[in-house]
């Protein structure tokens, strides 16, 4: 790959390379000379970096960590069921899934806890092999970047060897978890994009270099959400190089032009796009019903087979007065839930001392039920069925809501509702004989006529019932009632100036047939029939699931492991990964100590040295040519930033973290800290003793921390089994939590 | 106009040597304001008036100095003084109006009472504006004795004008500093005064002004910051000279002041730095001063903008912390050691036993600032979350539920006769007295810090098992020492487990009322959360003595308000069942806030600010970011422009650039932030971005130059300009109600004084 040797490439480095460069075909000269030059180190690091990560994959035999949250995801890929997760977008999962698929796993298998067995059935070592692939190359994409970053190939070897050496990178990328990943693609963003930008100008082969950058961008925010740190330092870096591009005069005007619009369109709309295609991807595989159904509208889960859609299928489309009908709230709560009544009425006092209308309670019931069922009555007629032909309901029309199984009317008044006593309580209308009317009058507006129809839909239609009498709408208050209301949601009615979001859908839909009560219980009972198809577009399905994504609220209980960023940098915590059932054999995710120190140093050595740097050139100084200090700036835009951006944002989430969460970070500091090393080489120390002394040092670091590697490993591989004492020694700080089995 | 035409000619001949022969100004007006109105240099001009000789630059101060005079010509003044008077007149207009509690009065106007009463109290801000308020109300006569219970709350006969006619006095100076800063900025009477008239008839601003509030305070804090910062960048070519030092210390004075009010003055003490270190970058990279020099200018600005900021920072806490010395609400929130400064307190000058001694009823207090008194109800921890039993949590308050009973292990009864003391090592067993059940820890998981134990109340009068007994340690006592009550840092370890109590500091949901959480911790190392001491030592069997506890350093009563303020803002969360206010609907004006009244009849005062200002400030923002691509592409490009159009693009990203960046200090960082947020803390991003939209609307009008030949387009920009300010004229004439009251039928009832001006659903009035 690499095509010329850098000058200032040391000899001793020459004799191990051979020749290197990719096919140059001459085109119709004869003799047809294919010439190819390898990179032996190249080849040498890449094959260390697969034999540490690939050796042993599938042992243990056993769920780890992570895998154990994961791993569902990639059973139902295989099951082909629709499910949610809010952690991250979809790729990461699919990737995981491929390698399921290649092995040929079916799905069928539980995962409940950390540390159950797999049974033989399960291919562990494909399951394993996507992300532990991803994990290997990343140590030759630290090799080419360092050098794309314009340093020797002795700084690169280093930066490779850090981070072929580093314990938590190797646990991370041996098992089904995304961080490798993760990784991969923004160093290969990184490493494709300096590339391009390092090429000649005049060489249009160089916007493919662009668009694999866009490309590996995309999957990068395709596999987790972190990944947008990287790509946004990356789109300020490009800019800043396209904004001197723009200032670059010797260029012309459509030259300038042109170059912008490729650079957007690489680095901006390919990212966009792929990351749809992902959504497009995941969508088209999960199309039958599943656990998460419930999250999404209705609307969504009629596209979905089985589940809603094999209820709903078949439904008449629109409603009519007769109708009986289930009236989904759709506020964007995450708990779905259900217009609901039952033969219990509201207690004449409440706990507070406030009474009520002691009239039949009207709730929102998370689950299927009977009772959620409703007739849509017209208030001028009698009859509870539907005429023929069916009278549809529009936009504006008055309706009465008849509760199916107790012919209770949905009333409301000016009563304090229960929990939230500035809303007006809403009832199933019982007459006590109090000079209380009856106000049973609902008016329906339908919030999304523009877009759908004036007539009310079922699934479709986002509707608002009205109360005639005091203009006030029904609607979810968000409180859940007490004992005497087990617990179910309250629903209330809100005067209309001031709601918001209160709509309701209807799910399930038949024509009522049946006018006598009794008949018509055991008609709510049978199942719903009859038959249209509906589907909602891609877009409007992509959006409605990222929303979900976004929104979905996590429960942010702390873990027995989780950590705070400020722990990170020295590396205080640790993650017990797997303990073995009955040794002492365990895997845990700790870091290398010694290159954990020499990336914190090199970060702090940066710094000092920049500020330094940046006074001195302010006064007039100027230490290092313009070349050079370019390259310096570059190398600190890309490494420390790379820190910076995927570290900062951490101290101020409110999740809960995990050591993992740093990684990232830390690769880019293994990238700055050999390359550190040789600008101080070259350009900061002029007399040859010293420069010795810093290879000396240099390597006496790198052989260090290949001995602390060596030292982790047991904890890193999980085999070979530690007695307590050995153990003990390992715990290096006294914040690490390994574990002994008591004996 | 015909004094804009002069400055507009004047600004475009810009520095030609026939503005030298200017000198028949009249010199009056010379002394009066040449001193600190001074005009700014054109961009380049302080390289050039340093590298020229002394006498030159004299020359051309003098010079600067009448131009000066040229801006403030007869007219400018009879503007500036217009500007003032509408300001004024708009703000005190029906000031005493409605004669009730308003919204949040109800907290500052009773903050504003304990200063006068001198009663301690605890709040999440800085003492800084409550002071100011009691001090205003003090000077006008108000007594302190109104208990400002709720909104809606009658003043009847207590004097409360005073109180508002200070906070307006204050917002009516913000039109005025707009005015000064964004002619400074830009040297333009147009821009100024499109700025001072978005401000001078924003409903909003007028209605945030007019009541007893901490925001008119602190914006003018914001404000006067910015103007001094900007006046003082302005005196760069003459460092060191007095008006430079004037301003200088100015800035200092007010950042002090912003951040005295409210911790969101920060985000000023943020643009103030970031301005100040490109100010110093740029004085570095000026080869001709000597590195001393810039040494000097360094320290100067510490001093100014550090160190004297920090002194009034502090003396204003002193001051607080002098008059404030009566006991209050807020003892509970502090230590024990604070609590004995405070006359009434049951710490001050306490007399209790001095020992801790078995049968005695007592309240421990976490050590950890804000940790809390342990504390039990009658509530169960609910289901799922460790064992059903007894919550036991860290409550600030006192409380009787604080109280607990030392008991030996076994028996119940206290003997007759002297009660044994407690030795350090002994074992005990902490009975709750309110509920009789015992201080219980067992191997579950704490119900929010996984790590650690839950710590639940167990047992029935007084009768549990073997995890009710915890072992007593004073911190670096040895066995058989005794338990000095306030004094002594306790430990409680528990026997089965070996864990220690723990106070995590972390909230809990509702169904632990929003009180602190209490663990066992595992991780015996000694840090304040495992330590505690026993504030109140009940024992009738026992001689009460006199005990004088440590009087706490002033700086210790510092640093603790500061993390008790700290906590108590983190802590401010939003319901869940609350609407609450997201940022992005601050620019947009979706919603505002009700001062006062709800329905038909009562009197309503509704904070909004005027729709067509707003979103014009919102559009101008985006015409800003177009216009400044635009001329920074065609800069970076070199095009070759004409002297009006550089100097309009420098403006542009120079004044513009500070502007935004003010706007987007004030604006950006609530994204970020966890508590619960309200409309009005976008008012000082909005003074921001009300100044850029000045600025942008005066580049834009002229650059009708560009479109049309001189006469029409000096026709087009006065008849742009006299639109644009009948526009905000009519749309205030509109919305006017909502600031001066509104009784009668809602809006979207026929006969209401607002029908058809509720042109967004989520408008409440």
């Amino acid at each position: 790959m690499v095509t010329a040797e850098a000058p200032g490439c040391p000899t001793e480095l020459r004799t191990t390379r051979e020749r290197s460069d990719v096919t140059r075909v001459l085109m119709l000269q004869l003799p047809l000379v294919v010439t190819a030059q390898v990179d032996l180190v190249l080849v040498l690091v890449s094959l260390l970096g697969l034999w540490t990560r690939l050796s042993h994959l599938s042992y243990p035999n056993a769920v780890v960590f992570d895998e154990v949250y994961y791993g569902p995801f990639v059973s139902l890929y295989m099951k082909r069921v629709f499910f949610i997760d809010d952690s991250g977008p979809p790729l990461g999962h699919m990737i995981l899934a491929l390698g399921a698929y290649l092995g040929g796993f079916d799905g069928n298998f539980v995962w409940n806890r950390i540390g159950a067995e797999y049974p033989c059935s399960v291919n562990v070592w494909s399951l394993r092999l996507l992300p532990a692939l991803c994990g290997a190359l990343c140590v030759p994409l630290a090799y080419l970047l360092t050098l794309e970053l314009r340093f020797s190939h002795l700084s690169a070897l280093g930066a490779a060897l850090l981070l072929l050496l580093e314990n938590s990178l190797i646990v991370q990328s041996r098992f089904m978890l995304l961080e490798s990943v993760l990784i991969f693609f923004v160093l290969l963003a990184f490493f494709s994009y300096l590339r391009f930008h390092n090429a000649p100008s005049s060489s249009w082969l160089r916007y493919s270099w662009l668009l694999l950058c866009g490309a590996s961008c995309g999957a990068a925010i395709g596999v987790k959400y972190m990944g947008v740190f990287s790509y946004l330092l990356l789109l300020g870096v490009a800019s800043l190089h396209t904004w001197n591009m723009i200032g670059d005069q010797t260029v012309s005007h459509l030259s300038v032009c042109v170059q912008c619009v490729c650079r957007f369109v690489c680095l901006l709309v390919v990212p966009v796009l792929l990351y749809v295609f992902w959504f497009y991807v995941h969508l088209g595989i999960l199309n039958r019903s599943g656990p998460h159904d419930q999250f999404m509208s209705s609307a969504f889960q009629a596209g979905l087979q089985g589940g809603l859609s094999r209820i709903t299928q078949g439904q008449p489309l629109e409603v009519a007065f007769g109708s009986q009908v289930t009236l989904r709230s759709s506020t964007s709560q995450t708990i779905p839930c259900w217009l609901h009544s039952h033969k219990a009425n509201y207690p004449i006092r409440y706990e507070n001392g406030r009474g009520s209308s002691h009239q039949q309670q009207v709730t929102c019931y998370p689950f299927k039920d009977i009772n959620n069922w409703w007739i849509v009555k017209n208030p001028g007629r009698q009859e509870l069925v539907v005429g023929s032909p069916p009278q549809t309901v529009r936009h504006g029309d008055i309706i009465q809501l008849v509760h199916g199984m107790t012919s209770r009317y949905l009333n409301s008044h000016d009563v304090a509702a229960p929990m939230s006593p500035h809303h007006q309580e809403v009832s199933g209308y019982l007459d006590f004989n109090v000079s209380m009317a009856a106000q049973n009058l609902w008016r329906v507006d339908i919030a999304n006529r523009a877009a759908e129809s004036e007539v009310w839909k079922t699934i479709q239609s986002e509707v608002q019932l009205v109360h005639v009498n005091t203009s006030a709408v029904l609607k979810l208050s968000g409180m859940s009632l007490p004992d005497w209301g087990f617990h179910q949601l309250e629903v209330v009615a809100e005067k209309l100036f001031k709601a918001r979001s209160s709509g309701w859908t209807v799910e399930e839909h038949r024509y009522g047939t049946s006018q006598e009560q009794e008949e018509r219980e055991v008609e709510l009972h049978s199942p719903t029939h009859i038959d249209v198809d509906r589907k909602i577009s891609f877009w409007a399905k992509f959006l409605e699931l990222q929303w979900k994504m976004l929104t979905v609220k996590q429960d942010d209980s702390e873990h027995k492991y989780s950590s705070s960023p400020s722990e990170w940098i020295t590396m205080e915590t640790n993650i017990a990964y797997w303990l073995h059932s009955s040794s002492n054999a365990q895997i845990h995710l700790i870091g290398n100590p010694v290159s954990w120190g020499v990336a914190i140093l090199s970060l702090l050595a940066y710094q000092l040295l920049a500020a330094v740097y940046l006074l001195r050139r302010r006064r007039g100084f100027k230490d290092l040519p313009d070349g050079v200090w370019s390259q310096f700036v570059c190398l600190g835009c890309v490494c420390v930033g790379g820190w910076l951006v995927n570290f900062v944002p951490f101290l101020l989430m409110e999740k809960t973290l995990f050591l993992y969460h740093y990684l990232p970070a830390l690769c880019y500091l293994y990238l700055l800290g050999p390359a550190l090393l040789e600008h101080t080489h070259t350009h900061l120390l002029s007399s040859v003793t010293h420069r010795r002394a810093l290879v000396v040092c240099a390597s006496a670091v790198l052989f260090s921390a290949f001995l602390s590697y060596r030292t982790f490993c047991p904890l890193t591989y999980g085999s070979p089994e530690l007695s307590a004492n050995q153990l003990q020694k390992l715990k290096w700080k006294t914040t690490w939590d390994i574990l002994y089995r008591r004996r | 106009m015909a004094t804009q035409d002069r400055l507009t000619q004047w600004n475009s001949t810009g520095e030609t040597p026939s503005l030298r022969n200017r000198k028949n100004f009249s010199s009056s007006e010379k002394t009066g304001v040449s001193e600190d109105k001074n005009c700014p240099p054109v961009p380049g001009d302080d390289t050039q008036s340093s590298n020229g000789t002394l006498a030159q630059s004299e020359a051309r101060e003098r010079v600067s100095n009448r131009e000066s005079v040229a801006v403030e010509s007869p007219s400018a003044a009879v503007l500036l003084m217009l500007v003032v008077g509408l300001s004024f007149s708009t703000r005190l207009y029906k000031i005493t109006e409605p004669p009730h509690v308003c919204w949040d009065e109800t907290h500052f106007g009773k903050m504003g009472s304990y200063y006068i009463n001198r009663t301690f109290f605890f709040d999440v801000h800085p003492p800084l504006g409550k002071m100011l308020i009691g001090l205003a109300g003090y000077m006008t006569g108000y007594d302190g004795t109104f208990p400002f219970v709720k909104p809606g709350d009658k003043y009847e006969h207590h004097s409360y004008a005073g109180m508002r006619g200070f906070c307006a006095v204050l917002g009516s100076c913000l039109p005025i500093f707009a005015y000064l800063l964004v002619r400074d900025l830009s040297q333009s009477h147009i821009a100024a005064l499109i700025t001072a008239t978005l401000l001078i008839f924003d409903t909003g601003c007028i209605t945030i002004s007019q009541y007893i509030l901490l925001d008119p305070i602190l914006m003018f804090f914001i404000m006067a910051a910015v103007l001094s910062m900007v006046k003082f960048n302005q005196l760069a070519h003459r460092p060191f000279t007095a008006s430079w030092w004037l301003w200088l210390l100015l800035t200092g004075t007010n950042l002090a002041g912003a951040f005295g009010v409210k911790f969101v003055g920060l985000f000023v003490i943020l643009l103030v730095g970031l301005n100040t270190v490109f100010d110093l970058w740029r004085l570095l990279g000026d080869l001709s001063l000597s590195l001393v020099d810039i040494v000097k200018h360094f320290l100067a600005r510490v001093v100014g903008l550090i160190l004297l900021p920090l002194f009034l920072y502090v003396t204003i806490f002193a001051v607080h912390f002098v008059v404030l010395n009566k006991s209050g609400q807020g003892d509970g929130f502090f230590s024990s050691a604070f609590q004995s400064r405070l006359i009434g307190n049951n710490l001050h000058n306490a007399s209790m036993p001095e020992y801790l001694s078995y049968g005695s009823t007592i309240t421990v207090k976490n050590l950890r600032i804000a940790g809390g008194y342990l504390h039990s109800h009658w509530h169960l921890y609910p289901e799922g979350v460790g064992a059903r039993q007894q919550q036991v949590t860290a409550y600030l308050h006192k409380d009787y539920n604080n109280l607990w009973r030392v008991h030996r292990p076994a028996d119940n009864e206290s003997q007759s006769g002297t009660p044994d003391l407690v030795r350090h090592g002994d074992i005990i067993r902490l009975e709750h007295k309110e509920t009789t059940r015992n201080l219980h820890s067992h191997l579950h998981e704490a119900p929010l810090t996984k790590k650690h134990f839950q710590v639940t109340g167990y047992g029935t009068n007084a009768t549990g098992d073997r995890n009710d007994l915890w072992q007593v340690e004073v911190c670096g006592g040895r066995k058989g020492d005794l338990v000095k009550v306030l004094r002594s840092k306790v430990r409680f370890l528990h026997r089965v487990t070996g864990c220690v109590l723990y106070s995590s500091g972390k909230t809990l949901p509702k169904w632990g009322w929003e009180q602190g959480e209490v663990t066992c911790s595992p991780y015996l190392k000694e840090t304040p959360s495992s330590q505690w001491n026993i504030e109140d030592h009940i024992n009738p069997k026992l001689p009460n003595i006199s005990l004088s506890v440590l009087k706490p350093h002033f700086l210790e009563i510092l640093l603790e308000s500061h993390i008790v303020m700290i906590r108590g803002n983190s802590g401010l969360k939003p319901k869940d069942n609350e609407m609450n206010s997201k940022p992005w609907h601050w620019p947009m004006n979706y919603q505002g806030l009700r001062f006062s009244g709800v329905n038909e009849t009562e009197y309503r005062v509704y904070l909004l600010g005027n729709p067509v200002i707003w979103w014009m400030n919102l559009a101008s923002l985006g015409l800003y970011l177009l216009m400044v691509t635009v001329a920074s592409i065609a800069l970076q490009r070199g095009f070759s422009l004409d002297q009006k159009r550089m100097e309009h693009s420098h403006l542009l990203m120079k004044g513009g650039g500070l502007l935004l960046l003010g706007w987007l200090l004030h604006y950006a960082p609530f994204y970020a932030m966890g508590r619960v947020l309200y409309y009005h803390h976008y008012f000082p991003a909005m003074l921001f971005s009300s100044m850029l939209t000045g600025i942008t609307f005066d580049i834009l009008l002229k650059s009708t130059e560009l479109l049309l030949r001189p006469p029409y387009s000096d026709w087009l920009q006065r008849t742009g300009l006299i639109v644009l300010l009948f526009t905000f004229l009519y749309s205030f004439y509109l919305f006017h109600p909502l600031s001066y009251g509104m009784t009668g039928p809602l809006a979207h009832e026929p006969g209401s004084a607002m029908a058809g001006l509720k042109w967004m659903d989520s408008w409440e009035f």
